[in-house]
């Protein structure tokens, strides 16, 4: 490959490379104004050595040689055993969990964002109750551990054998028994989703401190109310910071919820543990749960990419096509 | 001076004090602007003079004074010799009629310019999106920008995006505009553009109270001109009394400087 001798003029030749290359995207010309006419001669590109990365080509001889191993030995080494894998990746038990692995993601998540939004809103109100009553809670579900919340859903019946809806200190409506109420799929998303709704308080909170202050003045100067400055103009903008942690929150909340194992309810991970507590194939069936994994959070890196995007609508069209990381740019320019 | 009408002024800030904290920033600030008066506020920077803008549609509570638009009560409701603070809903509802520029546009980001101005008329005053597109568009095409309905305010030049944020302040129709140092935060070359858009809502009879260095545009334009320090008022009176004929000792260094 002739990319060290001269890999910048070869590539820049041509006039279509130079069109695309331009001043600045097309985007921008035509928000300048005027456009500017595009000479019909090219300027001489520079023609010089580039620097060369002699270093780039070491890592790059260790990285593959580690490879080669690395493929040598999950080919060659019987014990991955990926007869059981293939036998087990489809297998009634595995999908089972795999089905409450995602019922328990998705559902606690729900719990989490919407218990998340109300609580970060109650956070920064200006009544210093509501503000105080969301930073206990934040302080009290962020501050025990999520092993602990779980059991104490599940054995609620201890502490109050019956739950019944009424007037407080009053008359009673209706009455449950508490374990009927809260079985242990329940106590499940209890646990999982309130204690998520702590941690997504403080990610929304933060998105929502992101957005400008001279947003919501300028639409209370239309006459926008505080509920509609907060739904039309500030969450959309906050979103934008909300989204990706809160990405990592739904990628994490997958993985902990193998933790219902300590109230006797089952997963992804628990089915696994199952199987291999009695074939004692524990590789094959650890691969098992971990490719499932790897696909499931592939997905939600995807989903993740298209809400991004969603809420990233007039921030990656400026004029100049500003990015962080204008990786086709500095490719050709260097 | 033109008064179109019914002769009571439209904003009328007798006595406004207000102070951050232990900084007393409008010491006793008296003003009158009539309906369709161009009315100017200058001044060296922390005399005061954006807050007491910020006063007028109650972006800022006052501490003591009272301010009255069009004849009705900013922030306050009187009821015999009591005065009420006004819901958030009466607030905004005030508001409506009272547009505002800011020094740095503070358009909303993830919407077009188009949806900039159609936003307040859709939420606020439930105008169906079709309609409210239409006067959109008119707006736009009033402010000079027809063809960039469709164009993020990242897409747009600094003056481009001030005529925007004209537009949609224009949008609810308001019978006042606040404008709190519309051209400060431009590139010189783009301040023209946006003084040639107010130049024609103060043609059009607007009545408008503008904060700003802009002193060619002030003695051009302006019926009344203010000139504030240390939070209160100056000097007042046209501009070419105060520009040409400066009584104040204070206004005359403060012009020295800047013209």
């Amino acid at each position: 490959m002739p990319a060290s001798n001269g890999g910048a003029s070869p590539r820049r030749a041509g006039s279509d490379s130079r069109d695309s290359r331009g001043l600045a995207p097309p985007e921008g010309d035509t928000t300048a104004g005027g456009a500017e006419p595009i000479p019909t001669t090219a300027p001489a590109p520079i023609k010089a050595v580039p620097v060369r990365h002699p270093g780039r080509w070491v890592a790059i001889a260790v990285l593959a040689v580690l490879a080669a191993m690395l493929v040598n030995t999950i080919l060659t080494n019987d014990g991955f055993r990926w007869d059981v894998v293939g036998k087990y990746l489809f297998s009634p038990p595995v999908l089972n969990g795999l089905k409450n692995t995602l019922l328990l993601t998705v559902l606690s998540m729900l719990i989490g964002i919407v218990g998340g939004i109300a609580l970060a809103i109650m956070r920064l109100s200006p009544n210093p109750v509501l503000s105080y009553v969301a930073g206990l809670y934040i302080w009290l579900f962020r501050g025990t551990p999520l092993i602990a919340q779980l059991l104490f859903w599940n054995f609620l019946a201890a502490l109050y054998p019956r739950l019944s809806l009424g007037i407080p200190f009053g008359p009673e409506f209706v009455s449950f028994d508490t374990n009927q109420l809260i079985n242990q799929f329940t106590a499940c998303l209890l646990g999982l989703g309130l204690n998520e709704a702590a941690y997504m308080a403080e990610i929304v909170r933060g998105g929502l401190q992101s957005v400008d202050h001279g947003q919501s003045e300028a639409a209370g100067a239309l006459g926008m109310s505080r509920g509609q400055t907060l739904r039309r103009i500030v969450l959309p903008q906050a979103m934008r910071v909300i989204v990706p942690p809160t990405g990592n929150e739904t990628i994490s909340m997958l993985k902990t919820t193998s933790l219902v194992v300590v109230i006797g309810y089952f997963e992804l991970m628990t089915s696994v543990q199952r199987i291999y507590s009695v074939n004692f194939q524990t590789i094959p069936l650890l691969i098992v749960a971990a490719l499932w994994y790897l696909a499931l959070t592939s997905i939600l890196s995807i989903g993740q990419g298209f809400v991004e995007r969603r809420y990233g609508r007039g921030v990656h069209q400026g004029p100049t096509g500003a990015r962080l990381l204008p990786r086709r740019k500095t490719a050709g320019a260097k | 001076m033109t008064d179109n009408g019914h002769g009571r002024p439209m904003v009328e800030a007798v006595g406004i004090h207000k102070s951050f904290g232990h900084v007393e920033v409008l010491r006793g600030v008296d003003l009158t602007v009539l309906p369709g008066e161009v009315a100017c506020v200058i001044g060296p920077s922390g005399s005061g003079k954006s807050t007491f803008l910020r006063c007028i549609n109650h972006l800022e509570s006052i501490d003591s004074g009272t301010m009255t638009v069009d004849g009705e009560l900013i922030g306050y409701r009187r009821r015999g010799d009591k005065l009420y603070e006004l819901r958030e809903s009466e607030v905004a509802r005030q508001r409506r009629d009272i547009g505002m520029v800011f020094q740095r546009f503070n358009l909303f980001p993830h919407k077009t310019a188009i949806e900039n101005v159609m936003e307040a008329p859709c939420t606020v005053r439930r105008t169906n999106k079709k309609q409210a597109r239409e006067s959109a568009r008119d707006l736009l095409d009033r402010v000079g920008l027809g063809n960039r309905c469709d164009n993020y305010p990242s897409q747009l030049s600094g003056g481009q995006q001030q005529r925007v944020a004209i537009a949609r302040a224009l949008a609810m129709e308001p019978r006042l505009m606040l404008f709190d140092e519309p051209t400060s935060a431009l590139d010189p070359e783009l301040v023209g553009e946006v003084l040639d858009v107010m130049r024609g809502l103060a043609r059009d009879g607007m009545t408008m109270v503008v904060v700003t260095h802009e002193m060619g545009f002030a003695r051009e334009v302006a019926d009344s001109l203010v000139f504030m320090d240390e939070g209160k008022i100056v000097e007042a009176g046209t501009p070419r009394e105060v520009l040409a004929n400066p009584k104040h000792e204070r206004t005359q260094a403060f012009l020295s400087k800047v013209l």
